[in-house]
C-alpha cells in the first residue's frame, strides 16, 4: 500500500500544555489561589489559538489533585468554547486519573498509565480506560525502569502493545506510545544519541504497532539550556522536523514559540541538528559556543520583542509591513490618543506604514501573501478606529474622506469563483483604495446600479469560467447603453489581452483594461484616476487596437478544414483488437464523507502557490532566493489550516461516480441503460479538431468519441463519469473569517479547498482505475509519477480544453444526479457550486490522451447545434472562444466556407 | 423460544430487514384516566405522598393494564418492545419515595413485556419478539449544574448513577429482559455511567445481551442538551460496541432527520430512530397522523438510513402499524465503513488519523 509512506505532515496534533501545574507556573499558582475563573481563561486561550486537545494536569504536592481535576473539568463542561474539544487527562496518580475520567462526557484521552508497576495492574488499568472509553497514553517504562535506548523503548511499546490488544482488546487506533524524550546536550556522553535514539524507535514503533500513535512531551530535550529560549525552541523545531516523518503525530509543544526549521539562523540550526542528530562528538561544546549570541534575538521571538520598545508610529509600521496583529488594538489606541481626530490615525501612521507595503510589493520585495497578512492587520485597527470614527461623526456631521478612490468589484453572473477577486481587492485596500464588493454571481443590472449608487471610480468584473467573458461583454455593452464613463477593469483566470481588446473593447467607449494579475491592479488604478488618465487611455485604447488588428490578420491566415475531411481523419484505433474492461461497479459510487486526511497526502501543491501569484515547482519553491521566505510562511499557515480542517472537520468532501455501457456513433458519444446495448440513456456530444496540419506533419484530428469504441465495430466498450467536492462548510467558515477582518484565513482555506477537490478527482481517478472499474488493476506508481499523469486513461472535464462546451455538464450531472448525490449544483453558466468541486468523464482506452480543441468552424457548430437540438446562436454563443469566425460579423451561409 | 435462540437470529433479521419498536406508553396509559387511587391498588393505598404519574408503578398495580398495552404495539407489528422502566432508578423514584422499589419494578416491568411477547411468539412462532429493557435518563443531569450561580456544582455524580443503573440493569436482565436500551438520552455522562453499569452487570452476571443506545438532540441547533453534536455523542459512546445508535424524542420526523442522517454516515453499527409524532401542540398533545409520520420513515428506510424504526411521544399502535407496512420489503441500512483513527470528542468531534 502507498499510504503508509505517504507524508504525515498534515497529521501532527498539537496538545495544549499551559493546563498543567507542572508545565506552567502561571497556572499553578492560580490553582492554588483557588482562582479558577482566570484559570478557566489559560484554557480557552489555548483552544482559541489553536489547540486541538488540551492537557490537564494537577499532579501538585500542596494540592487535593483529585478534588481541583473534578472541580476544573465541571467548569470547562459549562463553557462551550472551551468544552469544544476534547481533554487529555493527566496524572501519575491512578485514582486523579478515574476522578477525571467520570466528569467528561466526551471521549478523552489518559495520560498515562505504564508497566511500571507490572503486568497487572496495567492490565486493570487498562480495562477501566475502556470501560469508560477513553484513549490513553502508555509511557515507555517497565518493572526494571524507564526506557532510554531505541531497543528498549521499542521492546517495551511493543510488549505493551501486545497485551492491550490481545489481552484487554484495546482498541490500536486508541493507544498512544511515549517512548519518552530525554534531555540531550547535558555533557554526560551517554545522554548523546538520546534524541536519536527516540526518532529510530518511533519510526520502528509505527511499523511494529499498527494504527498506534507516538506523541512526546518536547520540552524535555532542551532541558540542558533553560534560561535561553531561543535555542531551546530551535531545538524543539529541529526534533519535530525529524520525528514527525518518522511517525511522531502527536505532542506536547508550545506551538506559537516554535520556530519554523527554515528560519532558523543557518549556523545555529546547524549546531543544534549537530545535536539533536548526534553528528559529531564535540555538537554539545559547539552549540555551547553559540547558544549566548542568540540568547537575546537570534530568533523570531526576541525580535518581536525589540520592535515593541519603538514609537507608536514605527510599531504601527511594523506590524503592517510584518503583518502582526498581536498589538494592534494598544497601538492603535495609543495612536489614537495621541491624535487630534481617530481618522488621523487612518490617513498619518497607517497609511504611511501601508504604503511601505505598497512600495515593497511594487518592488518584488514583499510578496502576495505577505501583503494580504498586511491587509488584515489594517482592516483590525481600522474595524478598532470606526465606533470613534462614527462617533465624531455623529457629533460634528462631516467626514472627509481621503481615499485614493473607490472600486466596485463582482464576479458576474453565473460564476462563483473568488479568489482572485477578493485578493485584489485586498490589495487595493492595502493602497487606499476604497472597494465596494458584491460578491459573486452579480447580473449586470445590479453592477450598474450599484456603481451609480456608490459613486465609484472604476468598476472591476472577475471570472473564472469561459461563459464568464460572454458576460463581461454584455456588461460592457450595457454600460455604454445607459451612458458610463467610467474605466472597466477585466480579470480571472480565462479573460485575456486578447478577449479583451477584440470582444470587450470595442463594445465601450471608456477604458477598458485586462489586469493579468493582482500585482499590477493598484498600478492600473492609479493610472487610470492620476493626473495623466487621458494620455494613459489613449495609449491602452490604441494598443488595443493594435492587438484586434493583428487578430484580424492572424485570423485570416488560419486555414480550418472542412468538418468532413477532418472527420475523415479520426484517431485510428485497431478496435477488433481491444478488449475493454467491464466495471467491477457499475452502477452509482456514492462518498458522503471522504477522509480529507487522505486526500491531504495527495495534494498537488505547485498550482496553491500559483494561486498567490508564487512561481515555482514544489518543494524547490521553499528554497527559492527570491520567494522561498514568503513560500515557507504560506506553507506553515496552510499546514497548519489543513491540520484544523481535517482534525475539526471544517469541510466535508462528498463525490459520486458512475460507468455506463457506451459507443460511440460518428462525433457523439451513445450510453446505454444495459449491457444489451438496445436503449440509449444518453448521448454525449463532442466536437472535434479543425485546424489544418502543415504539410508533412498528417496528425490525426483528434475528437474524445474516436477513443470510445464505434458502435459498428461489436466492442462493448464503456465511459465513466465524476463529480467531486471538497466545498461543504466552506463558504460558512470563510464568511466567518471576512466577518473577522481575516481575508488571508479566508483566501487560504478558499485554495485548499480547491486544492483538497483536484486532490479529490485525482484520488478517485486512481480508485476507479485499480478498484471501481479495475482497468488498470495492477497499477503502482510513485506521487510523482501520479502528478505527471504516467497512468492509463483520462478524466476530461465538460467546459476545458478537450470538449470546451459547458452545457454538456447538464447530462454528467443529470446521468450521476449529483446535485442530490454529492451536493453539488450548477449555476446557470455552469459553473459547480460549491466552487471547490470537480467533475468529468473517464475514457479507459491506453491511447486516450488530453488535448485541446482548438477553434472549430461554422460548418462543425452548425452541425453540433442540431445534433444538440439547440439554436444555433445559443450554442454560438457558449463557444464564443472556441469560434474561428465571428458570428456577428458575417452573413450566416447555410453551407460554411472552407 | 428461549432468550439465547431469539438473540441467535437478531443478526440475520437485522441484516434482512427493518426493524419496528414500539411507540408511546404514557399517551396509551393516558387513555386510561386512572386516578390517583388506580396509581396506589391495593397494595399502595396508604403511601405517604401520592404517586398518580408514576406509570412505572403501574407495573405493580394495573399488570394487565400495561401487559394489553405491549399486546396491542405487538399486534401491530413491533419485533421490538420497551418495558414501561423508564423512570425506575432509585434515582428518580426519589421523587415518590419509592427508592427500595427500583429493583422489583424494574424486574416485573421486563416479566410483563416477555410476558406479552411470549404470547406473539405462541401466535406465530418463526417470528421473535423482543424486551429491550429501558433505561431512561433520569431527572438528573451529571455534566450540567441545575445552580446557575455555581457552574462546577452537581446534584448527581458518575458512581450514585451508575450504582443506580446497575440494579435498574440487574432488574431488567433477571425479568427476562433480551436487550438493554439506555436512551432519552440528553447528558452524555449520564449514558457513560449507565453503559458503565450495564457492562459491569453483565460481565457479573455471565450474560452478554446486546446494548442499544438513543439519544435526543434537543432542538434546530442539532445538540443534545448537554451541547454534544451528534458526532461527538456517538464518539463518546462508541467504545461499548452497541448493537445500535440512534435518536428518540423531542422532535418530529421532519427536524430530526439530518441529526439521524449524521449518524447513518458515521455509525459502523445499526441506527435507530424513534421520533415523536410532531412537535407538541398548544395543548402539549401531538397531531402528526400515522399515515404523516409513516410517510416520513419510509422515506428515511428508503434512502437506506435506517435500522430500527418506531415512535416516541405521541405515537400510538396505530402509527407503529402504518410504519411497519410502510417499511415492508425495504433494505436495511448496512453499517458504515470507516477508516481506523482515534475518535475522540469534546462538545465536537476530533479525529485523528491512524495510519
Amino acid at each position: 500500500m502507498t499510504e503508509t509512506t505517504a507524508p504525515r505532515t498534515a497529521s501532527f496534533v498539537n496538545i495544549g500544555e499551559r493546563t498543567n501545574v507542572t508545565g506552567s507556573a502561571k497556572f499553578k499558582k492560580l490553582i492554588l489561589d483557588g482562582k479558577y475563573e482566570a484559570a478557566l481563561d489559560v484554557a480557552r486561550d489555548q483552544v482559541v489559538n489553536g489547540a486541538q486537545v488540551i492537557d490537564i494536569n494537577m499532579d501538585e504536592a500542596m494540592l487535593d489533585s483529585e478534588a481541583a481535576m473534578v472541580r476544573f473539568l465541571r467548569l470547562i463542561a459549562s463553557e462551550p468554547d472551551i468544552a469544544r474539544v476534547p481533554v487529555m487527562i493527566d496524572s501519575s496518580k491512578w485514582s486523579v486519573i478515574e476522578a477525571g475520567l467520570k466528569n467528561v462526557q466526551g471521549k478523552p484521552i489518559v495520560n498515562s498509565i505504564s508497566l511500571k508497576e507490572g503486568e497487572a495492574p496495567f492490565i486493570a488499568h487498562a480495562r477501566q480506560i475502556k470501560r469508560y472509553g477513553a484513549a490513553v497514553v502508555v509511557m515507555a517504562f517497565d518493572e526494571t525502569g524507564q526506557a532510554d535506548t531505541k531497543a528498549r523503548k521499542i521492546e517495551i511499546c511493543k510488549r505493551s502493545y501486545d497485551i492491550l490488544v490481545s489481552k484487554v482488546g484495546f482498541p490500536a487506533e486508541d493507544i498512544i506510545f511515549d517512548p519518552n524524550i530525554f534531555a540531550v546536550a547535558t555533557g554526560i556522553e551517554e545522554h548523546n544519541n538520546y534524541a536519536v535514539d527516540f526518532i529510530e524507535a518511533t519510526r520502528e514503533i509505527r511499523r511494529l504497532c499498527p494504527h498506534a500513535h507516538v506523541s512526546g512531551g518536547l520540552s524535555n530535550v532542551s532541558f540542558s539550556f533553560r534560561g535561553n529560549n531561543p535555542v531551546r525552541a530551535a531545538m524543539h523545531s529541529v526534533f519535530l522536523y525529524h520525528a514527525i516523518p518518522a511517525g511522531m503525530d502527536m505532542g506536547i509543544v508550545n506551538a506559537g514559540e516554535l520556530p519554523v526549521y527554515d528560519e532558523i539562523p543557518a549556523e545555529l540550526r546547524e549546531r543544534v541538528e549537530d545535536v539533536i542528530l548526534n553528528r559529531r562528538p564535540d555538537a554539545t561544546d559547539r552549540l555551547l559556543e553559540v547558544a549566548d549570541k542568540y540568547k537575546g534575538g537570534g530568533v523570531k521571538k526576541e525580535a518581536d520583542l525589540s520592535w515593541r520598545q519603538q514609537e507608536v508610529k514605527a510599531r504601527l509600521a511594523h506590524a503592517l509591513v510584518h503583518g502582526i496583529d498581536e498589538f494592534i488594538n494598544t497601538d492603535v489606541e495609543e495612536a489614537r490618543q495621541a491624535a487630534a481626530r481617530p481618522l488621523h490615525v487612518i490617513e498619518g501612521p497607517l497609511m504611511d506604514g501601508m504604503n511601505v507595503v505598497g512600495d515593497l510589493f511594487g518592488a518584488g520585495k514583499m510578496f502576495l501573501p505577505q501583503v494580504v497578512k498586511s491587509a488584515r492587520v489594517m482592516k483590525k485597527a481600522v474595524a478598532y478606529l470606526l465606533p470613534y470614527i462614527e462617533a465624531e461623526k455623529a457629533a460634528s456631521g462631516d467626514l472627509a474622506s481621503q481615499s485614493a478612490g473607490k472600486v466596485l468589484m463582482a464576479t458576474v453572473k453565473g460564476d462563483v469563483h473568488d479568489i482572485g477577486k477578493n485578493i485584489v481587492g485586498v490589495v487595493l485596500q492595502c493602497n487606499n483604495f476604497e472597494v465596494v464588493d458584491l460578491g459573486v454571481m452579480v447580473p449586470a443590472a445590479t453592477i450598474l446600479d450599484e456603481a451609480k449608487k456608490h459613486q465609484v471610480d472604476i468598476i472591476g468584473l472577475s471570472g473564472l469560467i469561459t461563459p464568464s467573458l460572454d458576460e463581461m461583454v454584455f456588461v460592457a455593452k450595457e454600460m455604454e447603453r445607459q451612458g458610463f464613463q467610467m474605466p472597466l477593469l477585466i480579470g480571472g483566470a480565462t479573460t485575456s489581452k486578447v478577449h479583451t481588446a477584440v470582444k470587450i473593447d470595442p463594445g465601450y467607449h471608456g477604458a477598458v483594461v485586462h489586469v493579468i494579475d493582482a500585482s499590477r491592479a493598484v498600478g492600473v488604478a492609479q493610472n487610470l484616476l492620476g493626473g495623466g488618465k487621458a494620455d494613459y487611455i489613449a495609449g491602452i485604447k490604441a494598443d488595443y487596437a493594435r492587438m484586434r488588428e493583428a487578430h484580424a490578420r492572424a485570423q485570416q491566415g488560419r486555414a480550418r478544414l472542412p468538418i468532413e475531411e477532418a472527420r475523415a481523419n479520426t484517431v485510428r484505433i485497431d478496435w477488433p483488437a481491444y478488449e475493454p474492461t467491464a466495471p467491477l461497479k457499475p452502477g452509482l459510487t456514492v462518498f458522503e464523507d471522504y477522509d480529507l486526511a487522505e486526500l491531504a497526502t495527495r495534494i498537488d501543491w505547485k498550482p496553491f502557490f500559483q494561486a498567490w501569484e508564487l512561481h515555482g515547482n514544489f518543494p524547490a519553491i521553499l528554497e527559492d532566493e527570491k520567494v522561498g521566505a514568503p513560500a515557507r510562511a504560506l506553507w506553515n499557515d496552510a499546514q497548519a489550516m489543513l491540520q484544523r480542517i481535517i482534525g475539526e472537520k471544517w469541510l466535508t468532501a462528498r463525490g459520486v461516480c458512475a460507468f455506463w455501457p457506451a459507443n460511440s456513433v460518428g462525433d457523439d458519444i451513445e450510453l446505454y441503460s444495459d449491457d444489451g446495448r438496445t436503449t440509449v440513456l444518453d448521448r454525449l456530444h463532442m466536437l472535434r479538431q479543425q485546424m489544418a496540419r502543415e504539410p508533412g506533419r498528417d496528425r490525426a484530428h483528434q475528437c474524445l468519441a474516436d477513443f470510445v469504441a464505434p458502435r459498428d465495430s461489436g466492442v462493448k466498450d464503456w465511459i465513466g463519469g465524476f463529480a467531486v467536492t471538497a466545498g461543504h462548510g466552506l463558504e460558512e467558515r470563510a464568511k466567518a473569517f471576512e466577518a473577522a477582518h481575516d481575508d488571508y484565513s479566508a483566501i487560504l482555506l478558499k485554495a485548499l479547498g480547491d486544492r483538497l477537490a483536484e486532490a479529490f478527482a485525482e484520488r478517485l481517478h486512481e480508485r476507479v482505475r485499480t478498484e471501481l472499474w479495475g482497468y488498470a488493476a495492477g497499477e503502482d506508481l510513485t506521487n510523482e509519477q501520479l502528478i505527471r499523469e504516467e497512468y492509463r486513461g483520462i478524466r476530461p472535464a465538460p467546459g476545458y480544453p478537450a470538449c470546451p462546451d459547458h452545457t454538456e455538464k447538464a447530462t454528467l450531472f443529470r446521468l450521476l444526479d449529483a446535485t442530490a448525490k454529492a451536493g453539488i449544483s450548477l449555476t446557470e453558466s455552469f459553473a459547480m457550486v460549491p466552487t471547490a468541486a470537480v467533475s468529468g468523464w473517464y475514457i479507459a482506452h491506453p491511447e486516450a490522451k488530453y488535448f485541446g480543441l482548438g477553434k472549430v468552424e461554422r460548418d462543425q457548430v452548425a452541425d453540433y447545434a442540431r445534433r444538440k437540438g439547440m439554436d444555433l446562436a445559443v450554442m454560438e454563443r457558449w463557444l464564443a472562444p472556441n469560434l474561428n469566425y465571428d458570428p456577428d460579423a458575417e452573413p450566416r451561409p447555410a453551407a460554411a466556407a472552407a | 423460544m428461549t432468550r439465547a435462540e431469539r438473540l441467535k437470529r437478531l443478526p440475520e433479521i437485522a441484516a434482512e430487514r427493518i426493524l419496528v419498536i414500539d411507540g408511546a406508553m404514557g399517551t396509551m396509559i393516558q387513555r386510561h384516566k386512572l386516578d390517583e387511587a388506580g396509581y396506589r391498588g391495593a397494595r399502595f393505598k396508604d403511601w405517604g405522598r401520592d404517586v398518580k404519574g408514576n406509570n412505572d408503578l403501574l407495573n405493580l398495580t394495573q399488570p394487565r393494564i400495561i401487559q394489553d398495552i405491549h399486546a396491542q404495539y405487538l399486534a401491530a407489528g413491533a419485533d421490538i418492545i420497551e418495558t414501561n422502566t423508564f423512570n425506575s432508578t432509585s434515582i428518580s423514584l426519589a421523587d415518590y419515595g419509592m427508592e427500595d422499589l427500583a429493583y422489583e419494578l424494574n424486574r416485573a416491568g421486563a416479566a410483563l413485556a416477555r410476558a406479552a411477547a411470549d404470547a406473539a411468539e405462541a401466535v406465530e412462532p418463526s417470528r421473535p419478539r423482543y424486551v429491550a429493557g429501558a433505561l431512561g435518563p433520569t431527572n438528573r443531569t451529571a455534566s450540567i449544574s441545575p445552580v446557575v450561580t455555581d457552574p462546577g456544582f452537581r446534584n448527581v455524580d458518575f458512581d450514585e448513577l451508575r450504582t443506580a443503573y446497575a440494579e435498574q440493569t440487574r432488574g431488567l436482565i433477571d425479568g427476562g429482559a433480551d436487550l438493554l436500551l439506555v436512551e432519552t438520552v440528553f447528558d452524555t455522562l449520564n449514558a457513560k455511567a449507565a453503559l458503565f453499569a450495564v457492562e459491569e452487570v453483565m460481565e457479573a452476571m455471565g450474560v452478554d445481551l446486546p446494548v442499544m443506545i438513543s439519544g435526543t438532540i434537543t432542538d434546530r441547533s442539532g445538540r443534545t442538551l448537554s451541547g454534544q453534536t451528534g458526532e461527538a455523542f456517538w464518539n463518546s459512546l462508541r467504545h461499548v460496541k452497541p448493537f445500535s445508535i440512534g435518536l428518540n424524542c423531542a422532535l418530529g420526523a421532519d427536524l430530526m432527520r439530518p441529526y439521524v442522517q449524521e449518524l447513518s454516515r458515521v455509525a459502523d453499527v445499526y441506527v435507530s430512530a424513534y421520533p415523536n409524532a410532531g412537535l407538541p401542540n398548544e395543548f402539549g398533545g401531538y397531531d402528526e397522523t400515522p399515515a404523516d409520520m409513516a410517510h416520513a420513515l419510509h422515506g428515511w428506510a428508503a434512502d437506506g438510513l435506517v435500522n430500527v424504526l418506531g415512535g416516541c411521544c405521541g405515537t400510538t399502535p396505530d402509527h407503529i402499524r402504518a410504519i411497519a407496512e410502510a417499511v415492508r420489503g425495504i433494505a436495511p441500512r448496512k453499517p458504515a465503513v470507516i477508516e481506523p483513527a482515534m475518535r475522540l470528542s469534546g462538545l465536537e468531534p476530533f479525529t485523528m488519523p491512524a495510519f
